[in-house]
């Protein structure tokens, strides 16, 4: 060969073949558009489209800059998301409305005898036979297509049966995140509000939300974007696989790191993560928490008690309870004392006399003298406005404060600390003697707790450990046995943890997800983490504090949004529910669940629940908690009979109400869920995979909810005889729920166990919003093709769903007609002080009150023939609009609104018309602070007043900011500083939580104000939880998973994977060629080998929950004893039969179940009151076992 | 002199995610049709690990790339006397269970199965045969992420000691992202019978002519990257264009546009043809160095003068100057060409990746007391396996650069905390300020138009009036007597 086939050969674009790669790259239009998938990513797309055909998406990379020092996020997009156009023409594609034949064929019989659609519905419901034929038959095939028009009917009439039979509670939705599609998530959610059905939680059951949060931080989640990363000079990534799961995100951690920061990933398996660290610490998996209260162990005892560091001590005494005096009450045992509760303002002479003394803390100055600072919870709930703010100043008579860490010096005591897996320890402690009301009391602070609960002594006697080799809590000794991580590495750590947060003011960050969050003990895991960063002076700041990725939970617009969404526009409020308490009992896992003892072996007394159904029945009826349905009635039928009986107010509608609760004539719901009236029986499920992804104990949904006959379960029923409050039928019930209606643009899980399966547009053909966490910006999701087939968006299924629901009502439920909401005591509210104590109407202990002892009652009107037109229309009810205890005036905006956007005029009024998805997007975008400058002026004066500081400043150079559709399809637009959010983003700085908190003093929304390191609610103490503490894993043999199993036992895992978002792109053709073609389930080399399984082996995983059918990937890079099932499955694609079942094998849930976390149950107190996603036990699932064996031979 | 321009690709392989973006950008617009099925023009192999075709690398066994014969280099894969047996029989080329046999699922079950007394399945089937798949064996992307680290990852050919991937306390974990290299010394375009591949005069783009292959495959066998694929439905070569209906409008590539975590680099190098032959006769230690030597100073007037002779334009010429190219690979010599050993002159070019510390085995995992920043002996992966990779063997390349990489961050931690770095970190990795000020922002806040700096084509001399007033665009071939009129050299473009 001559060396001058080499040289250039001068074709300059001449050679005509060339024509053949550039026809191919050619495209008629490019439309913006986003994946409306649960990832956070919120990616702006261009979608290219060729022949009015979608060919293929790039990413956008006009995202504005931030400051000059902070990388561009462009491109943003991962692998996931530009797979995704394949889905829109793909044979997966749901492209007709279909319906389970069995309940097609009833359904015409039924009308061929009824030609009232709401009586067929009633006439084939009311069969038992019949009803079975399709219930039974869920997820066996055979699938009919169906008309729009008879679709329509059939859901129309089963919501209107089950409205005038059971009452609108019966009727329930699911759908998830509303921040990457917030129109289609409303479309439902607005449907159902107006209805008076059921809107399910969603980040709580996804064990997405850290309950930790809203402990510490009166918080649901409010993190750093990720382009804050690139301000850190210290990360620790723990139980989080950032270029898995935050693929867009991460060159921010992957760049600061040429800024000089270090990276520190805690990851039990070499995870992608792994790969960007400067450590990478194999900790144990969910045994993360005993490093961090190690590591908090040596801080304390180096950099608060060897040495002080004026930046950490004077953070900790501004910005954390830890100056609060706690009251100490005699134990049980020898003379030693047990921490007690917070000493309140109400037991001093000088600060009983303030308004809600009960719920103001108290602190000692450095004489110690007992001062009363501002900005405690009662300060934020009090008719006198400007004294909730962070200034150390006395609340009785103005005078600054230099508050007292510690009373060491002085008197000392002994207090009984009780450690999980060790000794008690009576350690002492410095204390005080404080004159109240009641007489002398002895008190400590937060501070001298947390050194004694840590074991560090300050040569104080008792059960201290004498240095750091001691194995005792909580020294870096101590807690090798459960991280895996040597002490040596703890002192390091903690040293340059520290360290770090001097040199850098205090920018130490840890991203944190579900690797950690998903464990039982998830809230105790974070605390540990969190007293990290509060002990280095590290949240509050751009670089520093927990940034917490789990679940898109963002929508930037959220008061407005949120208004519309669940149509306050003209009814308030909604039935809101939360799936972890609606799932588990009405899935029936309460039924396979054990007694609350044998998870806190030794720690509960008899007067407490035994059972957590139990306990969640004392949860709802004392407000703490919502339930639906509530009743045991009609919650319509329950307002006739209250009307009957000659109540004429809304005021005795509730006395009367709580007097039939009281008596047992009514009784709630959660009391009896397996009684056929408390069913939930019509459920709608969009933008989802209820089914599958979102169905911890999936196989529990199967046999109970659906009353499929494959489902796989095969625990034993542990509450029997257990439960008192909750009647136990001895018959468990099957298929409680009549219809099963799915969204969707795929044939997933949920969709094949459907009833109904309706073709939804995909996110390349229909126009919405989509917001994150993990950036500032609004993106638009917009149509590059209309909806392919006979799919349309779920804004107009929901539209004619209504027109059809109000259509067949006029006939049924033709006139106006009262309901009964009985809502939580809210968190944000004033009802979250409302029960200082805990009381129990039930048994005597006070008496039924509603927002005050129960429930909060609400009764309101329902129109059902207007339903639709309400649906479509702008309420009145929109003049004035707020979110987390702030509010604002909108009324000049919705007027000039009606005259800017299209109307619609129904009996002799004009609303703004909301047919178009394009006008409710303006709508949002006008009426939330974050898009519209002067509504975020007024949003912080408002807050100001609160405050009593001109925070209105915050909003200048901003007044004239608005964002309308137009704007963001041309590119994707920062939002502006908005006091409903704690960060602060104008002039392009990162957004980073709590800053609003740390610079402008604003109080967390917690019962001191402050971060909360010590929870005083009597559950904390009862179970040893009011600190910061450690508690790791269950105990498998008490999980009752793989009793009597031999063979390979593995901890089960399921962390985000990479070639999916839950279960979305599973069923992808170019995910699955990218990956291995299935479901693989990855196992240690030498544990494969000792089970004889080889790589790509089928195999099955099953414990007494279910079986899963897959194939082994054997690798070196996963730790013994635990196998990884990357999140989440489909049972759709290649699924074998499993070996023990002979059944199709199942989901990753199919292994799983859930077990709530009962001090996560408490309510009415401070932050710990219940929000809808906020607050409340989540869906754990972890803390899981399995049996792995060879599919064949 | 004889100076040309090359467009150029580079990869920051320490920012590399894994996540395989681009190979879908790349199969979304080049290769998702029938024939290609297999194709990955772009493709993402986990390191330690086999790749993709199945160790490729090993090239006793497909017989890729050059080796020295004396005096001059010849191709491995052609035997002394090439035969008409050659032609029909090749003996190197990869088979399909080297790539991967292309699936799909019968997804129209789902919706479409009756009524029964199991749930629908959508079950594998071959793309090949249509037939059914009881279980699938292999995919584009088969041993990800470790993926049977027994089978695969054991079994890279750059491994130094097989037991690093034995234990749980020893392995390493890397991306390698793939395109066809465009190389200076193309062994597929030296194979071919038909002349049917060529490189480009423009932008040195390594191409096969759709309309002149025969699809004999040589160039399948001598591409010892095994880049170069052959569409069954075509019966044509086909392989990476470097996007050229982008790039020549200034476009980035899809690959590069699409790489989330911003490790692509795109841009000109100048380099002398006239040192191309001594090179290729250095030993593999030396072929960093030789190949560095190749690419030019954009800045001298003497290279830009005889670049303008070889009808490099004045945009490609000032493209040049700010290319992050020339910057990564000779300016500050962090970017290391993949298996120069091959000697094709491979123009894609790596910036090797860190990578953690490591553990040490005991009944708990230690940290070694290494500070903040670590150091390059306790990293997790050996020197040398990068070495193998990225620089002939030659262990010192590499050194070179993880110095510089570990340098650059202690500097700037320094620079970000306001507590500044003894200057020697810099100057004994053989950086100073402005160096390390200018490489750390190429590796960060360099945005969209600096990591990527692609100067459009200039086609005015192609006729335009002729071809907008006669054909049109896009909508007819153009016919032969306008070609013949455009073409003023013996072209490939029959």
């Amino acid at each position: 060969m001559s060396s001058d086939r080499f040289k250039d050969e001068e074709c300059r674009g001449r050679c005509g073949w060339e024509e053949f790669y550039r026809n191919r790259a050619q495209y008629d239009k490019v439309v913006r558009s986003i994946h409306g998938v649960n990832c956070t990513g919120s990616c702006s797309w261009m979608v290219h489209v060729k022949d009015g055909i979608v060919a293929w998406e790039l990413q956008a990379t006009d995202y504005p800059q931030f400051n000059a020092e902070i990388p561009n996020t462009e491109p943003r997009g991962c692998a996931r998301g530009i797979s995704f156009s394949w889905y829109l023409y793909s044979p997966l594609r749901v492209k007709y409305p279909y319906v389970r034949g069995a309940l097609l064929d009833r359904w015409e019989e039924a009308k061929g005898r009824n030609p009232d659609p709401v009586l067929a519905w009633q006439s084939m419901v009311e069969d038992p036979q019949a009803r079975a034929s399709w219930t039974e038959r869920r997820g066996m095939g055979g699938f009919r297509r169906a008309s729009w028009e008879t679709v329509e009917e059939i859901m129309a009439a089963s919501t209107v049966y089950t409205v005038k039979k059971y009452g609108p509670d019966r009727v329930i939705g699911f759908s998830p995140i509303p921040a990457m599609s917030m129109i289609s998530y409303a479309a439902g959610t607005r449907f159902l509000s107006l209805l008076g059905g059921v809107a399910l939680s969603f980040y709580d059951w996804y064990c997405d939300l850290p309950p930790a949060s809203p402990q510490v931080w009166g918080e649901q989640t409010d993190v750093h974007e990720s382009a804050d990363w690139y301000n850190a000079s210290y990360i620790v990534v723990s139980g989080s696989n950032v270029p898995m799961t935050r693929s867009p995100d991460t060159h921010f951690l992957s760049e600061v790191r040429y800024r000089g920061a270090k990276v520190v990933v805690m990851s039990p398996d070499y995870s992608m993560a792994s790969k960007f660290a400067d450590n990478w610490l194999p900790v144990a998996q969910g045994q993360d928490g005993a490093f961090w209260m190690a590591l908090c162990h040596v801080i304390l005892k180096e950099y608060y008690v060897d040495r002080q560091v004026p930046f950490f001590t004077d953070y900790v005494s501004r910005y954390s309870d830890l100056p609060f005096l706690v009251k100490l009450q005699p134990g049980e045992e020898n003379g030693s004392y047990l921490a007690g509760e917070f000493l309140r303002a109400e037991e001093l002479e000088r600060g009983a006399g303030l308004e809600n003394a009960a719920w103001i803390l108290c602190m000692a100055d450095r004489s110690g003298q007992v001062r009363i600072p501002k900005g405690s919870i009662g300060s934020r709930w009090s008719e006198k406005k400007g004294d909730w703010n962070l200034d150390l100043v006395d609340l009785v008579d103005g005078a600054p404060i230099d508050p007292a860490l510690s009373f060491l010096g002085g008197e000392t005591a002994p207090v009984l600390f009780r450690f999980a897996g060790s000794a008690d320890a009576v350690r002492s402690v410095p204390v005080h003697r404080v004159a109240t009301v009641a007489g002398d009391t002895l008190v400590t602070t937060v501070f001298d707790l947390l050194l004694a609960q840590f074991g560090v002594s300050r040569g104080l006697p008792g059960d201290y450990p004498a240095d750091y080799d001691a194995d005792l809590p909580f020294t870096p000794k101590w807690q090798e046995k459960y991280s895996a991580l040597s002490a040596e590495t703890v002192i390091t750590m903690a040293r340059e943890w520290a360290e770090n947060g001097i040199d850098s003011g205090g920018r130490n960050l840890i991203i944190i997800g579900s690797g950690v969050n998903h464990w039982y003990h998830n809230d105790l895991l974070y605390r540990a983490a969190i007293t990290a960063l509060i002990l280095t002076g590290s949240v509050g700041r751009n670089g520093g504090g927990l940034a917490h990725y789990v679940g898109q939970e963002k929508v930037a617009p959220f008061a407005s949004w949120m208004a519309l969404a669940i149509a306050y526009d003209w009814v308030k409020p909604m039935r809101q529910q939360s799936a972890p308490n609606f799932y588990y009992l009405h899935s029936d896992q309460w039924r396979y669940d054990r007694p609350i003892g044998d998870y806190f072996p030794g720690e509960l007394g008899p007067e407490f629940p035994q059972h957590l159904a139990d306990l969640n029945a004392k949860a709802v009826r004392m407000g703490w908690y919502p339930f639906a349905p509530h009743f045991n009635q009609s919650t319509l039928a329950l307002m006739r009979e209250a009307q009957a009986q000659g109540c004429r107010s809304d005021e005795e509608i509730k006395t009367w109400l709580a007097q039939r609760l009281k008596a047992g004539t009514t009784k709630f719901a959660s009391d009896d869920p397996d009684d056929p009236v408390n069913f939930p029986r019509l459920w709608f499920i969009w933008r989802g995979n209820a089914i599958a992804a979102s169905a911890k104990g999936h196989e529990y949904f199967l046999k109970h909810l659906l009353g499929t006959t494959n489902s796989s379960v095969s625990a034993s029923e542990a509450a029997k005889g257990k439960v008192n409050d909750v009647r136990w039928h001895e018959e468990a019930p099957t298929g409680k729920v009549d219809l099963v209606v799915d969204l969707n643009f795929r044939m997933d899980t949920s969709a094949v166990y459907s009833d109904i399966v309706l073709p939804s547009a995909t996110w390349y053909e229909k126009s919405d919003l989509n917001t994150t966490d993990l950036h500032s910006f609004v993106n638009c999701m917009d149509a590059a093709v209309p909806p392919v087939w006979e799919s349309r968006t779920d804004w107009k299924i929901f539209t004619n769903l209504a027109r059809k629901v109000s259509e067949l009502s006029e006939e049924h439920l033709p006139e106006p007609v009262k309901d009964v909401i009985a809502h939580a005591l809210s968190h944000d509210s004033p009802a979250e002080i409302s029960q200082r104590t805990v009381c129990d109407w039930k048994l005597g202990e006070c008496e039924p009150v509603p927002g005050k002892t129960m429930p909060q009652l609400s009764i309101v009107e329902r129109d059902y023939p207007k339903l639709y037109q309400r649906y479509l229309s702008l309420g009145p009810k929109m003049t004035r609009l707020g979110a987390h205890g702030i509010s604002y005036d909108t009324s000049d905006v919705c007027e000039s609104l009606a005259r800017q956007l299209p109307t619609r005029s129904w009996q002799g009024e004009r609303y703004v018309d909301l047919s178009d998805e394009r006008v409710v997007a303006d709508v949002i975008l006008s009426l939330a602070p974050e898009t519209n400058g002067e509504l975020a002026r007024r949003a912080y004066q408002n807050l100001g007043e609160r405050v009593g500081k001109p925070l209105e400043e915050l909003a200048r150079g901003s007044e004239n900011f608005r964002l309308y559709w137009e704007d963001i399809v041309k590119k994707p637009r920062r939002v502006i500083n908005s006091p409903v959010w704690s960060g602060l983003v104008n002039g392009g700085r990162c957004y980073a939580p709590f800053v609003l908190n740390v610079e402008h003093g604003v109080p967390w929304r917690t019962l001191s104000g402050r971060q909360s390191v010590y929870l005083d609610h009597p559950y904390y103490a009862l179970f040893h939880e009011g600190l910061p503490t450690f508690k790791g894993k269950l105990d498998p043999a008490m999980l009752d998973e793989t009793q009597g199993e031999t063979g390979l036992i593995l901890n089960y895992l399921t962390p985000h994977g990479k070639w999916s978002i839950h279960t979305t792109y599973r069923d992808n053709l170019k995910m699955l060629t990218l990956s291995r073609g299935g479901v693989e389930l990855w196992v240690n080399d030498q544990d494969a080998a000792g089970a004889g399984i080889e790589d790509n082996e089928p195999v099955e995983a099953y414990n007494s929950n279910g079986v899963v059918t897959c194939r082994a990937i054997v690798s070196s890079r996963i730790p013994r004893g635990a196998c990884i099932l990357y999140h989440a499955t489909e049972r759709t694609v290649d699924m074998k039969k499993s070996r023990k079942t002979g059944k199709v094998g199942g989901v990753h849930n199919s292994l799983t179940r859930i077990r709530l976390k009962p001090t996560l149950l408490v309510g009415a107190y401070a932050q710990l009151s219940y929000n809808f996603n906020y607050w409340g036990a989540t869906g754990v699932n972890r803390d899981c076992y399995v049996v792995v064996r060879k599919l064949k031979g | 002199m004889d100076v040309r321009a090359q467009i150029v690709m580079a990869f920051h392989l320490d920012k590399c995610i894994g996540c395989h973006t681009c190979s879908l950008a790349c199969k979304n617009i080049w290769s998702d049709r029938r024939g290609t099925e297999y194709m990955w023009w772009n493709n993402v192999e986990t390191r330690p690990g086999v790749g993709y075709p199945k160790r490729w690398e090993d090239q006793e066994r497909f017989r890729g790339g050059w080796k020295i014969d004396g005096k001059k280099v010849t191709l491995k894969s052609m035997p002394k006397g090439r035969t008409l047996a050659n032609l029909f029989f090749q003996p190197n080329l990869p088979r399909i269970e080297d790539y991967y046999e292309p699936f799909d699922f019968d997804y129209g079950n789902l919706a479409g199965a009756p009524e029964g007394n199991d749930q629908p399945v959508a079950g594998a089937l071959s793309q090949v045969s249509g037939e059914p798949i009881e279980q699938i064996k292999g995919s584009a992307n088969w041993d990800d992420d470790l993926g049977g680290s027994t089978l695969y990852a054991e079994w890279d050919p750059n491994l130094p000691n097989r037991e690093l991937v034995q234990k749980f306390d020893t392995i390493f974990m890397q991306y390698l992202p793939r395109i066809c290299n465009h190389c200076l010394h193309p062994s597929c375009v030296a194979s071919c019978p038909s002349r049917a591949l060529y490189k480009r005069g423009e932008d040195g783009v390594v191409l096969v002519d759709q309309n002149t292959c025969r699809g004999w495959r040589f160039c399948v066998s001598a591409c010892p990257y095994k880049k170069v694929y052959f569409n069954w439905k075509s019966g044509k070569a086909e392989k990476c264009i470097f996007c050229y209906p982008r790039v020549e409008t200034g476009q980035v590539n899809a690959c590069a546009q699409s790489c989330v975590g911003r490790i692509r680099f795109v841009g000109v190098v100048l380099y002398d043809a006239d040192l191309v032959e001594a090179a290729l006769l250095k030993k593999d230690a030396e072929l960093v160095e030789a190949m560095r030597g190749l690419i030019m100073d954009p800045h001298d007037p003497q290279v830009q003068q005889s670049a303008a002779r070889n009808g490099v334009s004045m945009q490609w010429l000032d493209a040049a100057k700010n290319s992050p190219i020339y910057a990564l690979v000779k300016k500050f010599r962090v970017a290391l060409p993949l298996h120069p050993e091959f000697r094709t002159l491979p123009m894609t070019w790596y910036i090797p990746s860190l990578a953690p510390v490591l553990s040490v085995l005991g009944d708990t995992h230690r940290l070694l007391d290494q500070g903040i920043i670590p150091k390059v002996e306790n990293l997790r992966v050996p020197v040398q396996y990068l070495a193998r990779l990225l620089a002939g063997g030659n262990g010192a390349v590499v050194e070179e650069v993880m110095q510089k990489l570990l340098a650059l961050r202690t500097f700037m931690r320094g620079e970000n905390l306001g507590k500044p770095a003894d200057p020697e970190v810099l100057s004994r990795a053989g950086l100073d300020r402005e160096a390390a000020l200018q490489l750390y922002r190429l590796f960060t806040t360099a945005g969209f138009n600096e990591r990527n700096v692609i100067p459009p084509q200039q086609r005015e001399d192609q006729a335009p009036e002729l071809r907008r007033k006669e054909a049109g665009f896009g909508i007819l071939t153009r016919v032969k007597s306008e070609r013949t009129d455009l073409t003023q050299r013996g072209g490939k473009d029959d």
